[in-house]
């Protein structure tokens, strides 16, 4: 299994907001919901390579700010109409740290 | 377990409302359809070109037998429900099948009026409803040569073109003494007549049938006078009356059609009704338009969310005959109350008249070319006040400045490599293909699927016409008043009143106070709502929340298509120094700016900066003394001008410092949509003010102020407002002009829009004509000022908002 890096803590992240991680293959944006759940995506719009983390936090999406694709953060799927979807990385809370994994998650043939 | 949904009726309003409520709750119902036809469900409205052979059937299926069983919807076709046991909660179809329900739906539709005249059950006699109509008709223009088409309405008509088209004979027998008479007026419907005339169909009109005679079969109809006319079929199209049988059978509240509340529900709290067969505030509908309304609304009850109400609709009508144009709305006769404008060009075979009543537009009737009806109907359903554009408003919307797109003709004559939506590169085969594989009826379904007409809308039309002629029917039509978004029902404006009445200071708080449907909103209301609260509580910091802004309002600079950022700072009125363009210079070199440009509003933009720069870049130009341009807000823009009296040798005032003045007075402003300005030294107007959201145009005597020009995707020149003599008059004019905008306007709606929705003489009313508004205007708009004035680059080089522009950590090893 992967390992597990430690990024931050949740007071890092505004509500509704994102931040970045820049890794060496490609950025990951970092996000935080209304309910304060964490995901991360690879910071990429299937569209057109927008970088997702300047988006607009909504529900469980964010709303890409080229061209206002909304993709899931918990999977990484753009939503219908739209198609496409980036990679979602594995994250985990150890208290208030979030703890994150550079293997991105099965799913998104986009890696 | 489940709860069980049975539908009565496999058409147009049950199966959309079944595809309304499989996109909200798809997992509630276990759901079964019962339909007297024996397909899946198709496009009714799209019979008129089959019959005419324009389309196939298969072309006009909405719902395949495969889309119910990807849904998991039990179809039971070709079997009609004989009885429905309430207390039991069953139905009973004509072949013993039975089914339990917990909720029903009723949606029979309605049935073809057939006149009970002797002979009426004849063979040869056939309405024009389904497809079992159109296939005895094409079956019958096969052998035969006579037809005759009893009605002279919107579906006879179409019957008839159909029949003509399949080379038949047809006379059209209608009552009246003019065409379709609940849909046009006397000029309109001689012009219709003479076109249909000229293609070879006959009438008779003012004639009164008496019996349809013949030996087993038709073979001539007979009229009062005594006439006849020989006839190989007969064509019933006098019109349709709510299918109530069952419901009526059954017990079901019925008076002409199934009784239902503004959530569909019948009086037996089980049991829905949507689409042709209800009567709803007194009112029964026959286009499809209202039902889709009535479906949607009726889903979400069904999925048990609670919301929405349907509220009655406006209809419009058009008449799918190819080449003929014609449009109706509304109120189109008039009376001793309304006045009627008229614009006829019998050369050209074009008319257009619209009832007006207190400067509001009625109704509406439009031959020939119709491109212009869709506007009329929004400022008839808006209820907008035309004084000011009345004495152009025949001549359409291209008159104020359009761009200027084709009609409806121009759209079908076009080939489908040709591209419609110049923003996205959609091109017309494009649009025409997902309207008919993904089965989009409105606008916004195109725009979704397609992105056709969805950045500056200026191709709108051409859409709105392509869906139409794909589609058939006309599905603009909205109800009511447009809500801000699919997160509420509320319009901007209900929004903005509860903003204030209740002294709502955060948006949680008004989405909770105003029941938004969705948890944390949307990027479209959630936007629009922090602007309201920014305008309306300028002096609360915690009103405006950076994550309800849009990215380049948030990180105060604008997003490039390959996520750098662009900086552009404040050039007063255009002018500039020595010192700060060696600034800008410095700062070019230091960062390495891949492109410096001069820009479109008088000043210098750098473009391709990394976002984790900007704070540091902004710090070099404060220090050279200058601020941020918000060339990425909805805010104050620029204010252009030209040398004015100072250099110039035609010059009357000093317009470059009437434009600094403007500038140090609105800049940092957040407006519903960004606003620019110019002042020009003379009448030449070198700086372009009459295209501007506000424009100065220097006189002799003084200054003339312009208000809603708009350079953009729509030019649009200025209204004349008034004339002032003092500087200081125009500034107090235009902190009020802007204030009233900023109060008024919904977000992201420019002063040129906002200007035809409301009026110039709201304007004048408001600003030129009563001294005290304007100054009190004006006075709200320079204490909002006192807190927007803080240079946002400035905050941010020293330091705030750190996390917006630093990664939260850095794996680069
Ligand atoms: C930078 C500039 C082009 C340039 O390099 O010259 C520009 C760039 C953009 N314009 Fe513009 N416009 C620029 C002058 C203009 C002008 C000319 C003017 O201001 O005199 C116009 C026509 C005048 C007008 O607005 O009436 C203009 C009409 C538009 C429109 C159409 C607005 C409309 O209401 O029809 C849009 C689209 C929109 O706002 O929705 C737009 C949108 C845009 C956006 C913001 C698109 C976007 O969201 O990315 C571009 C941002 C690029 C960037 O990163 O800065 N731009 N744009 C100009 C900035 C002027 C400045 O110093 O601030
Ligand atoms: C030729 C033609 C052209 C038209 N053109 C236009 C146009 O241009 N624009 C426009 O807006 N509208 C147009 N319309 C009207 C539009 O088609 C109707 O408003 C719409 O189809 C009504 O939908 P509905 O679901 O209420 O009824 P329907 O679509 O008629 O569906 C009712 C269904 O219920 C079935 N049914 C009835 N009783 C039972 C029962 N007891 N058990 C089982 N099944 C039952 C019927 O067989 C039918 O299939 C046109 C209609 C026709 C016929
Ligand atoms: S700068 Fe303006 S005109 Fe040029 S591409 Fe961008 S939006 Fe279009
Ligand atoms: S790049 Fe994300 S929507 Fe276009």
């Amino acid at each position: 299994m992967s390992d597990w890096i430690e990024i931050g803590t949740l007071n890092d992240i505004p509500k509704l907001g994102a931040r970045v991680v820049t890794a060496k293959e490609n950025d990951i944006a970092v996000f935080r919901t209304a309910e304060d759940k964490i995901f991360a995506v690879k910071d990429e719009c299937p569209h057109k390579q927008g970088p997702l983390s300047q988006g607009i936090v909504h529900g469980n999406k964010v709303a890409c700010p080229l061209h206002d694709w909304k993709i899931q953060l918990d999977s990484g799927v753009a939503v219908a109409p739209d198609e496409g979807c980036t990679a979602t990385y594995p994250i985990k809370m150890e208290g208030d740290k979030i703890m994150l994994s550079l293997v991105p998650n099965e799913g998104c043939p986009n890696n | 377990m489940k709860e069980k949904l049975v539908v009565i009726g496999n058409g147009m309003a049950g199966m959309r409302t079944v595809e309304e409520l499989l996109k909200i709750a798809p997992d509630l119902y276990e759901i079964t359809v019962f339909g007297e036809e024996p397909y899946g469900n198709y496009n009714r409205i799209m019979l008129s070109p089959v019959l005419a052979g324009e389309k196939t059937i298969d072309e006009i299926m909405l719902n395949d037998l495969q889309w119910y069983d990807d849904n998991n919807i039990k179809l039971e076709k070709g079997k009609k429900i004989v009885d429905i046991d309430r207390k039991a909660r069953t139905v009973t179809a004509d072949d013993g099948t039975t089914a339990e329900y917990d909720r029903l739906l009723i949606a029979t539709g309605s049935k073809p009026f057939i006149i009970p005249l002797p002979g009426h059950d004849l063979p040869g006699v056939i309405a024009f409803r389904d497809i079992a109509d159109v296939d005895k008709m094409l079956d019958a223009a096969q052998n035969k040569k006579n037809a005759i088409v009893i009605g002279g309405g919107l579906l006879g008509l179409e019957a008839a073109n159909g029949l003509m088209q399949q080379g038949m004979n047809v006379k059209v027998v209608h009552i009246m003494d003019t065409l379709m008479e609940r849909q046009l007026d006397e000029p309109a419907a001689k012009m219709l007549r003479k076109s249909l005339e000229e293609r070879g169909m006959q009438f008779l009109m003012g004639a009164q049938t008496e019996s349809i005679q013949g030996d087993g079969k038709v073979e001539k109809v007979c009229f009062k006078d005594g006439s006849s006319v020989d006839a190989d079929i007969v064509v019933m199209a006098v019109g349709i009356r709510p299918n109530i049988e069952l419901a009526e059978k059954v017990g079901i509240h019925c008076e002409r059609g199934i009784v239902v509340n503004d959530t569909m529900q019948t009086f037996d709290p089980r049991v829905y009704s949507v689409g042709e067969c209800v009567q709803h505030r007194n009112e029964t509908y026959g286009l499809v338009a209202p039902l889709f309304e009535m479906g949607k609304v009726c889903a979400n009850h069904l999925a048990q969310y609670g919301i929405g109400r349907y509220e009655g609709s406006v209809t419009s009508t058009k008449l799918k005959v190819t080449g003929i144009d014609l449009f109706s709305a509304g109120n189109f006769t008039g009376d001793e109350n309304t006045e009627s404008l008229v614009f006829q060009d019998a050369a050209q075979g074009v008319y257009r008249k619209l009832i007006v009543q207190d400067n509001k537009i009625k109704g509406t009737v439009m031959y020939g070319d119709t491109i212009d009806g869709t506007w009329y109907f929004d400022l008839m359903r808006d209820g907008t006040d035309i004084t000011d554009f009345r004495s152009t408003i025949l001549f359409g919307q291209a008159h104020l400045g359009d761009s200027g797109h084709g009609d409806d003709n121009r759209v079908v004559a076009m080939s489908d490599s040709a591209e419609i939506c110049g923003c996205n590169g959609v091109c017309k085969g494009d649009i025409v293909n997902a309207i008919t594989e993904k089965k989009l009826f409105t606008l916004d379904d195109v725009r979704a699927h397609t992105k056709a007409s969805s950045s500056c809308g200026s191709c709108t039309a051409l859409v709105e016409a392509l869906i139409a002629h794909t589609v058939g029917g006309d599905y603009s039509v909205a109800p009511h008043l447009k809500p801000m978004c699919q997160c509420t029902e509320h319009t901007h404006d209900e929004i903005r009143k509860a903003i204030r009445d209740n002294e709502l200071k955060s948006i949680p708080a008004a989405q909770k106070f105003l029941e938004w449907k969705t948890p944390d909103g949307c990027p479209k209301c959630r936007t629009a709502m922090n602007y309201y609260m920014v305008c309306q509580w300028p002096d609360l910091h915690s009103a405006d929340d950076s994550q309800s802004r849009f990215i380049n309002e948030r990180a105060h600079a604008n997003i490039q298509k390959d996520g750098t950022y662009s900086v552009i700072p404040r050039m007063w009125g255009g002018g500039t120094t020595p010192t700060e363009l060696r600034a800008i210079a410095d700062v070019a070199d230091k960062f390495k700016v891949k492109t410096v440009h001069v820009t479109g509003g008088q000043r210098i933009g750098l473009y391709g900066l990394k976002k984790d720069e900007l704070p540091v870049i902004w710090k070099d130009l404060n220090d050279a003394g200058m601020v941020s341009g918000h060339a990425y807000g909805k805010a104050l823009r620029t204010v252009k001008t030209c040398v004015g009296k100072e250099w110039c040798r035609f010059g009357t005032q000093d317009s470059t410092h009437m434009g600094i003045e403007l500038e140090k007075l609105s800049w940092g402003s957040w407006m519903p949509h960004k606003f620019k300005m110019a002042a020009s030294g003379c009448p030449r107007n070198c700086a372009e003010a009459t295209i501007k959201d506000f424009g100065v145009v220097c006189v002799d005597s003084g200054y003339e102020l312009h208000v809603g020009g708009n350079g953009g995707i729509k030019v649009r020149a200025t209204d004349f407002l008034c004339a002032v003599t003092t500087e200081e008059e125009v500034l107090e004019y235009s902190a009020a002009y802007m204030q009233l905008y900023r109060e008024e306007a919904h977000y992201l709606e420019r002063t040129a829009p906002w200007i035809e929705r409301v009026g110039l003489t709201h304007i004048k009313d408001n600003i030129v004509d009563n001294a005290e508004n304007r100054k009190a205007l004006a006075e709200r708009f320079i204490y909002s000022q006192k807190f927007m004035q803080d240079d946002p680059w400035e905050a941010r080089a020293k330091g705030a908002e750190q996390h917006e522009f630093t990664a939260i950590k850095q794996l680069n090893a």
